[in-house]
């Protein structure tokens, strides 16, 4: 295996689990990235700060400072990508860290194809945030979106969407591959002041996958994440 | 000598009863044969030498007034302060119990133990002093006592016919028999009496005429001879106690047993003591019976109090009491006896005036002749279980209106007699009249219906008889009439008086029992403490017109003082007080008994075996009215109903709590096997594939590597998702599930569900379909995802690779019903009750894994909602599993864009 490219994304893991920092050091060299460790919330602050990682990857149940405390404090100066990873059943907690700035959660256990796809969606979009060109069309298997003229198409058949729905749909384009929740839906669609609630959302989505899906019960392209929001596959 | 063994029974008695007495204090009586003989002189003087070698000794009471060699005697003795009592304006001491056992020493010296209390207003006491002294014994403390001869209960009668002098103040045999030592004080009679001319025996002024005649030579002869007797008899009796203990002689007590027949008079009393006597002489056991008869309820209220009293003396003395129901008196006294194994019957011998036995057998002579091989022993006094004296009393029926009535009715006779006499012979009208006489009998008792045959008499002779208007008969032949009238009326006066007693004696039984019956029946219905005490209260009150509560103590069994208590504001500080000493004693008291007789209202404990679980408090509504002794067994009865539902409702309680208790411990050990079974499997694969990869895995082809690597994650995912189950489990049991309700589409569930299943789906194609139209439910999303996937992960579990699964959704009335089924074998209908149930496996899921809990906790989830989950077979084969969703109100309005 030889050493990752000096150019390549510096991961940042903090992590008190020795076996699955292990893990996470073993897939992450095997793809190229490069990669600091912290055992401790206080020691990943110091790394994030000395360093500037391209990517965090933060676990909330550190044993001296709380993850979200962490998360948090890096979110004062720093717009570097972050991915929380919790256990099961603790949606309230994902969600809270996603409105608190974090830019994807992975659910323990995970496996690697998993965190690897989450690595580059968040990756990619940090890259489009800080000016890099953006594509004028989106293109994820048979979907494609013209940014350009506004038009949608599914396969070869245009679909004709609601100024809304549009929206909805380059919203989450726009960060595609990362998990937006609702409120981070809800306030991008409709404005910052906006009153309405999740189920209103979830009609909108619904009306959505109508026209985007083949089976809107097996939807393809436009993901449920449960309990915390919806996302648009990228790859 | 194998004979000679002790019976293992009796030794355990033995050992018991020293177990009982070690706990008691210790009693000793300085016993003597009249007063002046020195016992308290005695008794002090062996105190000092108590106090002398160390003990702790106090005088919790002496006589006020004593020589001054006694008194000597008590000083530099610890004296406890004693009770004051006001009593009708003089002051008057006695001994503070309270004060004795809070100073808790080793022995109280405590004089005269035959004394009787004087009545106190104001604190719960006893009647008697040797009540105060079982309560300092039973308390742990030794007591010194001194007491007469005259005073024990059983010499009562014999002493009396001696002296010609009454004593009132008795102590019970029983307590005497088992002092731990009595000391004999003895003086011969001459020096007595030289004492008392010198002066030296203190005797109250107002009793002096009295003592007189009761300190005469002979009499304290016979004393001092009752009282040394007495004193051997004990020592005999010990010295049997002893042989028996150390199995001395083979000579064992045979098992006698006493009957003896208690009626109301007052020499049934005497007969009491006599069989007390006799019993104690036999070391035998003994019930003292009463048999209710026809008479009994005629009998007047002063002879029920001698009943109940006779019944008491023989339970102090020692006996068991029952009472036996109506009937005939010598077939129910054998039958009991019979039963009981009694081998001696005593009964009193008849005093029925000699003629009397013409018309009915004295009861002695036809239980001698049907007692067979039980002996029956007659002794003076009358045992007579009727009352000897059958005084014609009035019916309770019968009033000043009876009378009336009687008068009018005769009336009537003779007028209807005056209407027919024309057509009939004169001597038919006695007829008439005697039909009056029945009519009168029948409604009111003998009384009238005596009166209505001598009025017959009288007007048949002055209206109908020539000549006419007067008394005067002119043919002797209708004194004959008369006479046979007059008897007839008479005969059907007592009869039907009888048939009216007796009818009206079953139908209060009837009502007695039916009374009870009803009670213990609706008790037995109720849950909660709540119920049982008014329900029980409402039921007293309506045999007894009274003011009555049931009291029941808090948790540390006191009751709340004045005031605190909602339901009974006016309860007093004393009443609380007799309570509390009811609680505590399990004993009646206040009104009608023995123990602060003074109260304005009974109370009665409410018993089960083990304790006292109340009291029921019972004011008459007639201030200091008692109660009658049938009454106060009647709430005897209904207390112990009482007290019975309230134990049974600790006791099912207790039982509740045991069941949940073993509930949960299986429940707990279902986990562990499941969890030791379920998670070690694929914990097994796990340790066994990365171990060989670890080892040999350099030896391995690459295809074989990947093979054992995806084993590993295979089974890891297995073990994610049981550990998951088992997590939701115990937070849905706990209830710590908070339920995020919001209005959502069941489609998008359901696609989270699919595409998480995916993988596993591969062999199971699944057929959706959600029926157009359906609304938005309001429901947790990850917990229904949560469900759907234990139901689909099953589905692929039993439904056979290859065909598809079902899952459907479709509204129905006010909910949605949301259905997974598989073409699987289905299951039998057993099956399909119990496999919601936790750690519930189905027969056919041999060979399959999983701990149990899938629809366990699906079913949990459904309830969570409001909602239902069953499963039935489907026709075709295959099971189906449908929960219902309530969608309650239509959605939330959703604005539109267009």
């Amino acid at each position: 295996m030889g050493a990752p490219a000096v150019d390549s994304p510096r991961i940042l893991v903090i992590e008190d689990e020795p076996q699955i920092r292990r893990f996470l050091r073993v897939s992450l060299l095997a793809q190229g990235y490069r990669l600091i460790e912290s055992e401790t919330g206080a020691d990943g602050l110091v790394q994030a700060a000395s360093h500037v990682p391209d990517l965090i990857i933060l676990d909330l149940g550190l044993p001296d400072i709380d993850g979200m405390e962490v998360l948090q404090q890096v979110r004062g100066w720093s717009s570097v990508p972050v991915i929380i990873l919790s256990a099961r059943g603790q949606e309230k907690d994902k969600v809270h860290a996603l409105d608190a700035g974090a830019n994807d959660y992975l659910t323990k256990p995970f496996g690697v194809n998993e965190l690897l796809a989450r690595i580059r969606a968040a990756l990619r979009a940090a890259a489009q945030q800080a000016g890099e060109p953006g594509q004028s069309i989106f293109k994820v298997g048979d979907l494609c979106i013209d940014l350009l003229r506004r038009q949608v198409f599914v396969g070869d058949v245009e679909k004709h969407l609601t100024p809304l729905q549009y929206r909805l749909l380059t919203v989450l384009a726009k960060h595609a591959g990362c998990v937006l929740t609702h409120k981070q839906l809800l306030k991008e669609v409709w404005g910052p002041d906006s009153a309405y609630e999740n189920h209103y959302l979830r009609v909108f989505v619904g009306q959505l996958r109508q026209k985007i899906e083949a089976d809107s019960a097996r939807p393809r392209y436009l993901l449920t994440e449960p309990g915390v929001g919806y996302r648009l596959v990228a790859e | 000598m194998t004979d000679a063994r002790p019976d293992p029974d009796d030794l355990l008695k033995r050992v018991q009863e020293q177990e009982a007495r070690a706990k008691r204090g210790k009693l000793k009586i300085f016993f003597g044969a009249a007063p002046g003989v020195g016992k308290t002189y005695a008794m002090l003087s062996a105190a000092r030498e108590k106090v002398k070698e160390g003990v702790d000794l106090v005088i919790g009471y002496v006589q006020p007034h004593m020589r001054p060699e006694t008194q000597a005697l008590v000083l530099g003795l610890e004296l406890l302060p004693q009770r004051e009592i006001d009593y009708r304006g003089t002051h008057l001491f006695e001994l503070d119990v309270a004060a004795a056992i809070a100073r808790r020493p080793q022995i109280v010296v405590v004089d005269e133990l035959a004394h009787t209390n004087a009545a106190d207003e104001h604190t719960v006491t006893h009647d008697k002093r040797w009540k105060d002294v079982n309560d300092l014994l039973d308390a742990g403390i030794d007591v010194y006592t001194t007491l007469n001869v005259q005073h024990l209960e059983s010499l009562n009668d014999v002493i009396a016919r001696i002296t010609g002098v009454r004593v009132r103040e008795t102590v019970p045999d029983l307590l005497f028999e088992s002092a731990d030592e009595v000391e004999l004080v003895d003086l011969p009679p001459d020096d007595l009496l030289e004492r008392l001319k010198e002066g030296k025996v203190y005797v109250a002024d107002q009793a002096r005429r009295a003592t007189e005649n009761f300190f005469r030579k002979g009499n304290l002869i016979a004393l001092r001879e009752l009282a040394l007797r007495r004193t051997a008899d004990r020592v005999n009796a010990q010295m049997q106690d002893w042989r028996a203990e150390y199995s001395v002689s083979a000579t064992w007590a045979t098992a006698e047993r006493l009957l003896v027949c208690v009626g109301p008079s007052p020499s049934s009393a005497q007969v009491i003591r006599g069989a007390a006597q006799i019993a104690s002489r036999l070391k035998a056991r003994w019930v003292a019976v009463h048999v209710e008869t026809t008479d009994d309820a005629q009998m007047g209220a002063a002879a029920h109090r001698r009943l109940t009293r006779n019944l008491a003396l023989a339970e102090q003395l020692g006996a068991e009491t029952a009472i036996l129901p109506a009937g005939n008196a010598v077939e129910e006294i054998l039958r009991f006896a019979r039963q009981r194994n009694v081998n001696r019957i005593i009964v009193g011998k008849p005093n029925q005036p000699r003629w009397r036995e013409w018309f009915r057998q004295p009861f002695v002579y036809e239980l001698t002749r049907r007692c067979g091989d039980i002996d029956v022993y007659v002794i003076s006094g009358d045992a007579e279980p009727l009352p000897a004296s059958r005084t014609v009393r009035p019916a309770a029926t019968s009033n000043a209106l009876g009378y009336v009535w009687a008068v009018v009715t005769v009336a009537l006779c003779t007028g209807i007699g005056f209407v027919s006499w024309p057509h009939f012979a004169a001597l038919n009208l006695v007829m008439v009249y005697l039909l009056g006489v029945v009519a009168v009998s029948l409604k009111f008792g003998r009384g009238p219906s005596c009166v209505a045959t001598l009025l017959s008499v009288a007007a048949f002779d002055v209206f109908f008889i020539p000549p006419f208007w007067t008394f005067a008969v002119s043919d002797i032949e209708y004194l004959f009439t008369f006479a046979v009238m007059l008897a007839t009326g008479l005969i059907i006066s007592s009869l039907t008086g009888r048939v009216n007693f007796q009818v009206e004696a079953a139908r209060q039984r009837e009502q007695r029992t039916a009374t009870l019956y009803a009670m213990s029946r609706e008790l037995a219905s109720l849950r909660t403490r709540d119920e049982i005490v008014p329900t029980a209260e409402r039921k007293i009150r309506e045999v007894i017109d009274a003011d009555l509560v049931i009291l029941l103590p808090d948790d540390n069994r006191r009751f709340l003082q004045t005031g605190q208590s909602a339901v009974e504001p006016q309860l007093t500080e004393r009443d609380c007080g007799v309570a509390q000493w009811v609680l505590d004693h399990g004993e009646r008291a206040g009104l009608g008994s023995d123990t602060l007789a003074g109260a304005d209202a009974a109370y009665f404990p409410l018993p089960t075996l083990q304790s006292t679980v109340g009291v029921l408090r019972v004011k008459p509504r007639q201030p200091n009215q008692p109660l009658r002794s049938d009454q106060v067994d009647l709430l005897e009865t209904m207390a112990t109903l009482t007290a019975l539902a309230i134990e049974r409702l600790h006791w099912s309680k207790a039982a509740e709590r045991a069941r949940l208790e073993i509930e949960t411990e299986r429940l707990r050990n279902s986990l562990l096997s499941a969890v030791s079974h379920d998670l070690r499997t694929p914990l097994a694969t796990i340790v066994g594939s990365s171990s060989t990869l670890v080892e040999v895995g350099e030896s391995l082809t690459p295809q074989t590597r990947r093979e054992l690597a995806e084993a590993i994650l295979e089974q890891g995912e297995r073990l994610n998702r049981q550990v998951a189950n088992l997590l939701d489990m115990t937070r849905l049991d706990e209830g710590s599930v908070e339920l995020h309700k919001e209005w959502q589409p069941l489609e998008e569930v359901v696609g989270v569900v699919l595409s998480r299943l995916s993988k596993q789906l591969k062999d199971h194609p699944v057929r959706t379909h959600l029926s157009s139209g359906l609304p938005a439910i309001p429901m947790d999303g990850l917990l229904i995802q949560q469900t759907l996937i234990n139901l689909l992960e099953n589905a692929i579990k039993y439904g056979p690779s290859g065909k598809p699964i079902d899952l459907l959704a479709y509204r129905e009335g006010s909910s949605v019903i949301v259905e997974v089924a598989d073409y699987g074998p289905g299951l039998p209908e057993e099956d399909r009750q119990r496999v919601f149930e936790k750690f519930y496996r189905a027969a056919n899921a041999e060979g399959h894994t999983g701990v149990g809990l899938g629809l366990s906790i699906c079913r949990s989830i459904v309830a969570l909602h409001g909602g239902t989950i069953w499963a039935e077979n489907r026709p075709g084969g295959g099971l189906s599993v449908r929960f219902s969703l309530p969608v309650p109100e239509a959605p939330p309005g959703i604005p539109l864009e267009e």
